[in-house]
């Protein structure tokens, strides 16, 4: 399996990643927080850590942990719009159950 | 699903990451602390399972200091380290506490500044009593919230002043709370009813405590509360309530005037346990231990229709203060949307049912009144924390006195009335008196009465470099400005040079709510008074102008423009005026004064003609023609 970004995805990241001038990709993980267990993480990479599983997708570089991946395995990150506000989305297979804003979730 | 935005590294944030905050009722009495867990205010208890932390402090040699239910079984066998009520003293000046003092057990340190109790721990503040108690609260909520708090609310009654406010959040600083804001008490008890969710109302407040009561009225307008106005007695409560059945009691068992301390603190224990009793039953047992050889047992019992009609007058004592905070907003009992009960005295049922017929409305009970405020101010902290972000609530404040200005004579002209909501500016224009008046004194006064004697001195301050202008002619604009933070500056300028000068005052700063009470009460009852001696220093203003303006005419142009007998006949009228002045009687001096002026009037018109043909001495007429062309 791997993780993949949809087109949209990978545009806004490119276009994000200019505007900051620097970094080597994105990171994606979960960590244990939040209300059903666990919360995504979501945050640019400046450097690609020794145990990293590393993905290349529409020409971005995408870095999952190796812990997080038993939980995000399969992704796909998709980038939309809802209304006036915009932002990531991620199509997680493994999980079981979310909390009703979505923002945590339980596999 | 939400939807994410990308973080820097490491900074992710954690959904529904909750911050700990929690709403604190500093009582003068009892405190209390409440949090928001899961959606739900609550308020926290001591590891015996008691919410209300007694609000007293037990300071002991080389050991922490006991607070609450331990520091209250110590105040009998040491009272001077045992310190209760220092809410009284929070923020308050030496005078203050000195009349205070005296009903205190305490041993006072009489320097001046800030009071300090002196205790076996040391020299103590109120401030630092305070924080004691809010550290107590800070302890009990970390240990039962299992973390740090973020920050806190701490409710203050709505008519504490600035420096009362400033000494509550001194305390929590001491006690390394983090204030997030004061909350006025009854604001508190009607966030907690949710009222805060309405679009728009007008609320009363009801807060009857053991020894205290309270009402405010407050507008919610456009989400935001404002309190029009506050009123009460700061020594009305259930101890009185408690002291009306006692004697009720020591009427029926026909005790004397006699009974030995130990019976009296039977009979008013007995007292209190048979007002809680008539809550819930219409009738009460009470037992009683006489103190004769036999130690008789006695019994009576009381119906709620016998303890209505002991409370009905102090009941009725109340609704004068709600009248009052009424009028001062401008309304009528029907204008109130909705009342709030609060405070262990409102349990009782009478006491409900005549405030609801007051206002005409069913009050709120549903809130243990006791914790009302503590709940309402969790509520707060936790909106303010962060914790519902797009909640918002601001919450404006009054100026609890008048603030005004001495004007010629003593008297007092208000520029900001007592109740206009902060924060407010308002700007008056004043004049000069005499002739190339070349200075002003501003002095700003506080309080309801027409006299300076009568207010508050706040602060003095000195307006010069006026250009030499006659008395009259000079604009001189004074602005009162009140900020957010009740604190009040005081400019003044003369309009035509632009010269400035201006002070800044704490209104109000030391004045208790005792004083305030009795300024408001002296207000009321000698407004005949006040009146008359306010046309009494108006008349005797008058007469002054009149004589100075007289004496400088004459002093001028008396002598040549005069026949002595004429001189004469003036003078004669200007001692007697000088003469009347002096009296009390504002109908003589104002007949003096018109007099004067009749016996004057050729004597100005003579003047009048002579500054004109002097004008025009040895000019053509021409000369005026062309002028008047130019012009």
């Amino acid at each position: 399996m791997a993780i993949t970004l949809t087109e949209a995805a990978a545009k806004h990241i490119k276009k994000s990643l200019a505007g900051r001038g620097k970094g080597v990709g994105l990171r994606l993980g979960v960590k244990t927080s939040g209300c059903s267990g666990m919360a995504y993480v979501l945050e640019f990479a400046d450097v690609v850590e020794k145990e990293d599983q590393v993905f290349e997708s529409h020409g971005v570089q995408v870095l999952v942990d190796p812990k997080s991946m038993l939980y995000i395995d399969g992704t796909e990150l998709d980038f939309t719009r809802e209304g006036l506000n915009e932002g990531f989305r991620f199509n997680n297979p493994n999980i079981e159950d979310e909390c009703g804003c979505g923002e945590s979730f339980t596999v | 699903m939400a939807l994410l935005q990308i973080s820097e590294p490491g900074q992710s944030t954690a959904p529904h990451e909750h911050r700990l905050a929690a709403g604190i009722d500093l009582g003068t009495t009892n405190s209390l602390v409440a949090t928001v867990r899961s959606g739900i205010a609550e308020t926290l208890a001591d590891e015996n399972g008691l919410h209300l932390l007694p609000s007293v402090v037990a300071y002991l040699c080389d050991e922490m200091p006991l607070v609450g239910h331990e520091a209250q079984d110590r105040a009998n066998h040491d009272p001077h380290n045992t310190i209760a009520s220092a809410k009284r003293l929070l923020g308050r000046g030496l005078d203050d506490v000195k009349t205070l003092g005296s009903q205190l057990p305490y041993d006072f340190i009489e320097e001046s500044g800030m009071p300090r109790i002196r205790t076996v721990a040391g020299e103590l503040s109120p401030v630092q009593i305070s924080a004691d108690i809010l550290r107590s609260l800070k302890q009990r909520a970390e240990s039962s919230l299992a973390g740090d708090l973020t920050g806190v609310v701490i409710t203050v009654p709505a008519y504490f002043d600035d420096a009362q406010r400033q000494a509550t959040k001194d305390a929590a600083q001491l006690a390394g709370l983090n204030i997030l804001r004061l909350l006025n008490e009854p604001t508190a008890a009607a966030v907690a009813y949710g009222l805060d969710q309405q679009a728009e109302g007008i609320f009363a407040i009801y807060d009857l405590g053991g020894g205290t009561f309270d009402i405010s009225i407050l507008r919610l307008h456009q989400g935001v509360f404002e309190v029009m106005s506050t009123g009460g007695d700061s020594a009305l409560g259930g101890d009185d309530i408690d002291r009306m059945i006692a004697e009720w009691l020591l009427q029926q068992a026909e005790i004397g005037e006699n009974a030995s301390p130990h019976l009296l603190r039977q009979i008013l224990g007995a007292a209190r346990l048979a007002k809680e009793q008539l809550s819930h039953h219409e009738q009460a047992d009470i037992q009683l231990i006489l103190e004769d050889e036999q130690k008789t047992p006695w019994q009576i019992q009381l119906s709620r229709e016998k303890f209505d009609a002991l409370v009905d007058p102090l009941i009725s004592k109340t609704l004068l203060p709600c009248r009052r905070a009424l009028r001062d907003a401008g309304l009528n009992p029907e204008d109130i949307q909705e009342v709030v009960m609060v405070g262990g005295s409102t349990r009782v049922p009478r006491v409900r049912e005549r405030v609801g017929e007051f206002f005409q409305h069913e009050p709120h009970v549903d809130i243990d009144p006791d914790k009302v405020v503590a709940i309402g101010a969790a509520i707060q902290a936790d909106i303010l924390a962060g914790n519902k972000p797009d909640n918002d609530m601001l919450l404006l404040d009054v100026v609890p006195l008048s603030l005004g200005i001495e004007t010629m004579g003593g008297l007092v002209e208000k520029i900001i009335p007592r109740n206009t909501t902060i924060p407010v500016a308002k700007a008056q224009d004043f004049t000069t008196f005499k002739d190339g008046q070349s200075a002003m004194a501003v002095h700003v006064l506080q309080g309801e009465r027409e006299l300076i004697t009568d207010c508050r001195s706040l602060a003095r301050f000195e307006l010069r470099d006026i250009p030499p202008m006659v008395a009259g002619a000079a604009r001189i604009r004074v602005t009162y400005q009140v900020d957010a933070d009740g604190l009040l500056s005081v400019s003044a300028q003369e309009q035509t040079t632009g010269a400035h000068s201006e002070i800044s005052v704490k209104p109000s700063y030391g004045l208790s709510d005792n004083d305030i009470e009795g300024m408001l009460r002296d207000a009321m009852t000698s407004a005949q008074q006040d009146a008359q001696a306010r046309t009494l220093r108006e008349q005797q203003v008058e007469a002054d102008r009149v004589i100075n303006a007289l004496r400088a005419a004459l002093k001028a142009d008396g002598h040549h423009l005069l026949k002595r007998s004429e001189f004469e006949n003036i003078q004669q009228h200007l001692d007697s005026l000088l003469h009347v002045t002096r009296g009390d009687d504002p109908q003589v001096i104002k007949q003096a004064i018109d007099k004067l002026d009749q016996v004057t009037q050729e004597f100005a018109a003579r003047r009048m003609d002579s500054s004109i043909r002097k004008a025009m001495q040895g000019h053509h007429v021409e000369d005026f023609q062309n002028e008047d062309a130019a012009s």
